[in-house]
């Protein structure tokens, strides 16, 4: 299998929308035979850091690059950045706004949740320029 | 436990997926906060809900779950419809509360997932 690359747009405040883009990595991934619990650590990291972009951030651009033995995701949004990374990753953690709690997100889980079903999470980031996620996930 | 049962023990109806009451479900979770069914993975394929959007069909999505319970008498509206029909998602709809419909489901069987 060569290597496939694919791009999508996340749109800011489209709470209708979240989600679209990691539902095509899905079934992208599935149609190409991926194992299925690898399929849903991919689908649930790439879907909580989509809802940052859509909330926390001004939307973004989300790339993946399928490899025969590793997936790779980029989450690049030109968002307000994150000040202060380490205390971003402590569970609980959130700056979301009460509208947010009533989609069922703000809770400052997504970052953990995202670190928990990925093997290897780079946070690159700065105040008032934006914040680039890469995932990796391993092909066992 | 089919979902045939599981709709008829909530004392619920079907909002969407008559053509698949026959699926077998084993586990299941109940929460508002999707965050927190993300968290813990371990085929729960049942979603017990009383949250109204979008994204409760996106998590369930995600997770592979095959039918989601809108208890306390919530009722999806149309775009969730939709979305539950391309993703081929049970929507089940019942007046119970939480605690009632999930106590319910346990009794006759239903298991919370062993989430890691
Ligand atoms: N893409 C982003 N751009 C700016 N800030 C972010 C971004 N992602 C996360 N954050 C910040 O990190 C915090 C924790 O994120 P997360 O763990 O996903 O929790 P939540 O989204 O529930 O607030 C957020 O509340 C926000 O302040
Ligand atoms: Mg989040």
């Amino acid at each position: 299998m060569s290597e496939l690359n694919f791009k999508y747009d996340v749109l800011k405040d489209d709470f209708t929308c979240a989600g679209e883009a990691s539902g095509k990595i899905k079934r992208t991934l599935k149609d190409l035979g991926f194992d299925s619990n690898l399929i849903r650590n991919i689908a649930i990291a790439v879907y909580e850091g989509e809802i940052n972009m859509v909330i926390h951030a001004d939307g973004g651009v989300i790339t993946c690059d399928i490899a025969p033995e590793c997936i790779t995701v980029v989450l690049d949004d030109k968002g307000p950045g994150i000040p202060d990374v380490e205390l971003a990753m402590q569970a609980g953690y959130s700056t979301a706004p009460d509208n947010v709690r009533q989609l069922g997100f703000g809770a400052g889980m997504g970052l953990p949740n995202i670190k928990k079903y990925t093997d290897d999470m780079k946070i690159e980031t700065q105040v008032g320029v934006g914040t680039k996620i890469t995932l990796k996930f391993m092909v066992k | 436990m089919k979902v045939k049962e599981l709709t008829e023990i909530l004392e619920g109806s079907v909002v969407y997926g008559m053509d698949f009451l026959d699926r077998e479900v084993y586990t299941a979770c109940g929460s508002d906060m999707m965050s927190d069914v993300l968290a813990f993975v371990k085929e729960q394929a049942v979603m017990l809900t009383g949250l109204v959007n979008p994204q409760v069909v996106r998590t369930a999505e995600m997770m592979d779950m095959k039918c989601i319970v809108f208890v306390r008498g919530k009722k999806p509206d149309l775009g969730m419809i939709e979305l539950a029909e391309e993703r081929e998602i049970v929507l089940i709809q019942t007046e119970l509360e939480m605690f009632t419909a999930c106590g319910k489901l346990y009794q006759a069987g239903l298991r919370g997932g062993s989430g890691k």
